[in-house]
């Protein structure tokens, strides 16, 4: 059995008194890979921002490679976090290229006046090309459309070489074919690389083939933790 | 006019055009990047206050605008990133604060209006060399801190949620750009003045920000404007015999405007119905 590599105690999170996480505890072992679902509002965004140190928690515990994602180790955790957030529209105007901000997933490992080495460049290229985004590389990353953006953010979580990978909502605006094949991309590097993956979705049809475990949410409380047989046959769509 | 130049007064001032212009242009892209602008008012009023605050208690008032500046950006980062207010509404309450205590100080001055009113309004044509190595250090500073940190720098002002959620200490930069814009913003008063000095940080800035989407010719372009705003002001207002600090702001205002016309991202529509791709088969 892997090593628990994120363990959240009774956690808590508040937005104006209400509570977001109320009293959250899970276990992820490496190699795991969860879907995280529930209603609108349920804490699923909170909990994946608590584990990676955007969001603050106002009690309980979480260690992340044993590491607190607060304080001084905030950024030796996110580092080895792959966060793929619900962004909105990149404003048209913003002076960025695709190739930019996926590499600036190379640029959190990088300490102060180091290059950007041969092999990161690589590694950005063969990213872009698994992605479908090479064409793409040198327009500005506003002039997207919204799916061809998530794309991008993919890649740039993925080219952060993460241990784990948070990806809230990932396929939510793009075609099925996108879809299918983004969860497959993911799939593969659970599987080859051992990635962890917490997967927020709200759709039951696209669940990645990797899914171990389908946690669901409401009220800032866990209130399944199942395998995915078990919550497909209760949840899919007819 | 190029015999007027053996005039030291014009030489200085060509040169605090040159070194003032470039330092605002470049931290303007800063705000401009970050759709921030109004942080820069805020500043640029407490750098006032300060400089005025220095007046009044006897010291030099670079020091008391840079103090008030970096003060202001300190307590500026925190309000926008976790006020209880919405954050245009925490700026704004500063800002009011700030410009209050400037009139305070400039109400109650014993004997010290002219030169109070030349830190409000600038005076380009009377600027030390002192103040012009102060400008060109403070420049060449920039320049340094940016050669060292354009990747993050550039991300951050982009996008600094993402930044941060890839591991960059994206909050460090956030306030190194907004105590860069501080200091800017402190070393430029006494030349285009409290009053006009925001304008100069954001114009030149914002009319590079119509011509490109690369970060760094953005940033030469908007430095290259900020120098000829305050060149071309100082000429018109030596042909027009008019104040060189408001003409320097609407030679600015003119060049964002030239830039708007000719801006390429005018026409977004033009890219959005370019090649589409599919993931690889």
């Amino acid at each position: 059995m892997n090593d628990v590599i994120i363990n959240l105690q009774e956690a808590y999170v508040s937005y104006n008194g209400s509570a977001a996480l109320d009293g959250v505890s899970l276990q992820v072992r490496a190699g795991e890979s969860l879907v995280l679902r529930g209603p609108n509002g349920a804490g699923k965004t909170t909990l994946l921002t608590a584990i990676n140190g955007l969001t603050p928690l106002l009690a309980g515990s979480i260690r992340v490679f044993g590491l607190a994602p607060a304080g001084r180790t905030v950024l030796e955790v996110r580092r080895r976090i792959g966060y793929v957030a619900q962004v909105g529209a990149f404003d048209p105007r913003m002076p960025i290229t695709v190739r930019e901000s996926v590499m600036t997933g190379v640029y959190g490992r990088l300490g102060w006046r180091r290059r950007v080495s041969e092999a990161a460049h690589a590694a950005v290229n063969a990213t872009l090309d698994r992605l479908g985004l090479r064409p793409l590389a040198a327009r500005p990353l506003g002039h997207l459309s919204g799916g061809e953006q998530r794309r991008v953010m993919i890649a740039r979580a993925l080219v952060q070489e993460p241990d784990i990978l948070l990806l809230d909502e990932p396929t939510a605006s793009l075609d099925d074919h996108t879809r299918a094949d983004i969860c497959s991309v993911i799939d593969e590097l659970n599987r080859e690389r051992g990635l962890t993956v917490l997967w927020v979705t709200h759709d039951l049809d696209s669940l990645p083939a990797s899914c171990m475990r389908v946690i669901r949410m409401q009220r800032g409380r866990i209130t399944t933790d199942a395998a995915p047989d078990g919550e497909a046959a209760s949840g899919r769509r007819p | 006019m190029v015999s007027l130049m053996q005039y030291e007064y014009l030489q200085n001032a060509v040169m605090a055009g040159f070194f003032g212009g470039a330092l605002c242009g470049v931290v303007g892209v800063f705000l401009v990047t970050m759709q921030a602008s109004f942080l820069g008012i805020c500043i640029a009023h407490a750098a006032f206050a300060g400089a005025l605050f220095g007046l009044l208690l006897d010291f030099n008032p670079m020091a008391g605008a840079i103090l008030f500046s970096l003060g202001a950006a300190a307590v500026i980062g925190p309000l926008s990133d976790r006020g209880a207010f919405s954050p245009d509404t925490s700026i704004g309450i500063l800002f009011s604060v700030m410009l209050g205590i400037a009139f305070l100080i400039m109400g109650i001055m014993p004997g010290g209006r002219p030169e109070a009113l030349s830190l409000f309004w600038g005076a380009i044509l009377t600027v030390s060399r002192q103040d012009i190595f102060v400008l060109a250090g403070i420049l060449a500073l920039l320049v340094l801190l940016l050669l060292l940190f354009f990747r993050q720098i550039h991300v951050v002002a982009c996008h600094r949620a993402i930044a941060a959620a890839a591991g960059i200490p994206a909050s460090l930069y956030f306030y190194g750009m907004l105590s860069a814009t501080g200091v800017a913003i402190a070393v430029s008063l006494p030349s285009i003045g409290g009053l006009l000095v925001y304008s100069l940080v954001i114009n030149p800035a914002a009319a590079a920000y119509q011509l490109t989407y690369n970060f760094k010719l953005l940033l030469l372009l908007a430095a290259g404007f900020g120098v000829a705003s305050c060149w071309l002001g100082l000429f018109l207002s030596f042909v027009f015999n008019a104040p060189a600090g408001a003409v320097i702001i609407l030679s600015s205002a003119l060049l964002f405007m030239i830039a708007c016309l000719l801006s390429p991202k005018r026409k977004p529509s033009l890219w959005r119905n370019r090649s589409k791709t599919t993931f690889p088969q």
